[in-house]
């Protein structure tokens, strides 16, 4: 739940401006990025991803280091991808 | 890859240790504390503490929002779970915190209906998919996980939904933070500032601890080196006598936070007069609660909620652990009645909680402990 894990944006769903298709170390589920309004993502670009919300952009190298890292974690981030690969919004 | 091998750089690790330990004055004692459970989490797995001068103590603080949930809030959640018609929806952390009378695993095992989500909005579809239900999310976290909460109640209200409710539990980490500078139990030199709530807050929260307290905060990211470096950050202040907000983790953390998720949280929800914290006891002003504005998804306007109060296991330490006083193994029951599989303690429950770090990554450090506290395993 306090993992965040960073999401590569892929695209938009019609006409839900807020909600996103990411690719998560190959799960590809929706998410809602309505906080990032400020400054929206574009498709390509990486997210930070707290329980199904997009909390802050990131560049490509800092997903690479934080997907590592969560990795590196072992169970916990299994759990989360799982929770993940579950979890369907739209 | 590159950026993550120089993370890893154990050289680079040994450089910062030994600039750290140039900093350090002689006879002088340096206690840090790292608020957020995620730090404590590296700390353990990567053996951080070995890599740090003996003068350095790293003291665990009480981010770990599963931890500080108290027991009687868990019955209370159990309460509401068994009302007629009721879902219970929780994030998978939260299952096996125990309450009273076992915890939402065992109550699912019972029969009654409590599902895992990942998200709230998880929760928002199956209030969607079952008109007919009354669906209630368990809402725990920081300000990390606070505006999920106050989006999803938003859209709730937007869709003009009359079935989904939040059973809200969110704390906020400045005045647990107050809480432990007021203590007398603990001297501390500086702060470790947690990373994820930060993209939320941002820093300037933290100025008060400078400003006031004297004591300087740096701002980290969850990598290794990510750590050394705020330690670092702190030891160069601390040696020029210096006392600010410094922002080690800036490729993620805006200095104002996220503006729109502060605005969703203060649109949704208020701080309430005071909050037990398990360990720390009651505490002003420190957790939030849904604003009258948007009593139709709050729980506890809808449901009778009991307003258990239950004193936490005789047996069971976490308090002290999450006020620092106390590490992991000092714990009468750590690693023997109390283990991740049957957890007594909610410092045990959480990955991020320091009892089950130190327990699953412990062996990382016995030796320096061994030999630093008596009786510490080995």
């Amino acid at each position: 739940m306090c993992l965040g894990i960073p999401g590569e944006v892929i695209e938009f769903l019609p006409d839900q401006p807020d909600l996103a298709r990411v690719d998560v170390s190959g799960v590809r589920r929706v998410i809602n990025v309505g906080l990032l309004s400020d400054e929206p993502p574009a498709p390509g670009d990486w997210v930070l991803i707290h329980v199904g919300f997009a909390l802050s952009k990131i560049d490509e190298e800092e997903a690479a280091a934080a997907l590592a890292f969560l990795e590196g974690i072992g169970q916990a981030y299994d759990d989360e991808l799982a929770a993940l690969a579950e979890s369907r919004i739209e | 890859m590159r950026f993550v091998d120089e993370f890893r750089d154990g050289d680079k690790a040994r450089a910062l240790a030994a600039k750290i330990a140039a900093l350090c004055e002689p006879g002088r004692q340096y206690k840090l504390m790292e608020v957020c459970g995620g730090h404590t989490h590296t700390i353990y797995k990567h053996g951080l503490e070995d890599y740090l001068p003996e003068q350095i103590t790293l003291v665990h603080g009480p981010g770990c929002p599963v931890c500080v949930i108290p027991m009687g809030r868990v019955d209370d959640a159990m309460a509401l779970a068994g009302e007629p018609d009721v879902i219970m929806t929780s994030f998978g952390d939260m299952m096996r915190v125990p309450g009273s009378n076992g915890s939402f695993f065992d109550a699912k095992a019972r029969g009654t209906d409590i599902r895992m989500v990942y998200s709230p909005l998880d929760s928002l579809k199956i209030a969607r998919r079952n008109p007919d239900k009354r669906v209630v999310f368990m809402a725990i976290g920081f300000e990390t996980t606070a505006p999920s909460t106050a989006m999803t109640m938003l859209r709730a209200a937007a869709e003009g939904l009359t079935n989904f409710s939040v059973f809200c539990n969110h704390v906020t980490i400045i005045p647990a933070i107050k809480a432990i500078l007021d203590s007398p139990d603990l001297r501390l030199d500086g702060f470790i500032g947690p990373g994820h709530v930060s993209t939320v807050i941002g820093c300037r929260p933290y100025e008060f601890i400078a400003r006031d307290h004297g004591k300087p905060v740096v701002v980290a990211g969850f990598e290794p080196l990510d750590i050394l470096q705020s330690i670092y950050l702190l030891m160069l202040q601390l040696s020029a006598g210096r006392a600010v907000v410094e922002n080690q983790y800036s490729r993620v953390v805006p200095w104002d936070g996220n503006t729109v998720a502060l605005r969703a949280i203060g649109q949704t929800m208020e701080l309430r007069p005071y909050f037990e914290w398990r360990g720390l006891g009651f505490i002003s002003h420190s957790a939030l609660k849904v604003r009258q504005d948007y009593a139709a998804f709050d729980a506890e306007a809808l449901f009778r909620v009991p307003g258990v109060r239950v004193a936490d296991p005789k047996a069971c330490q976490c308090g002290e652990v999450l006020k620092g006083v106390l590490k992991p193994w000092e714990c009468k029951v750590f690693g023997t009645a109390c283990t991740p599989e049957t957890p007594i303690g909610t410092c045990m429950v959480s990955p991020e909680g320091a009892c089950a770090a130190y327990y699953n990554y412990g062996r990382l450090t016995r030796t320096r402990l061994a030999a630093a506290v008596p009786g510490a395993p080995s």
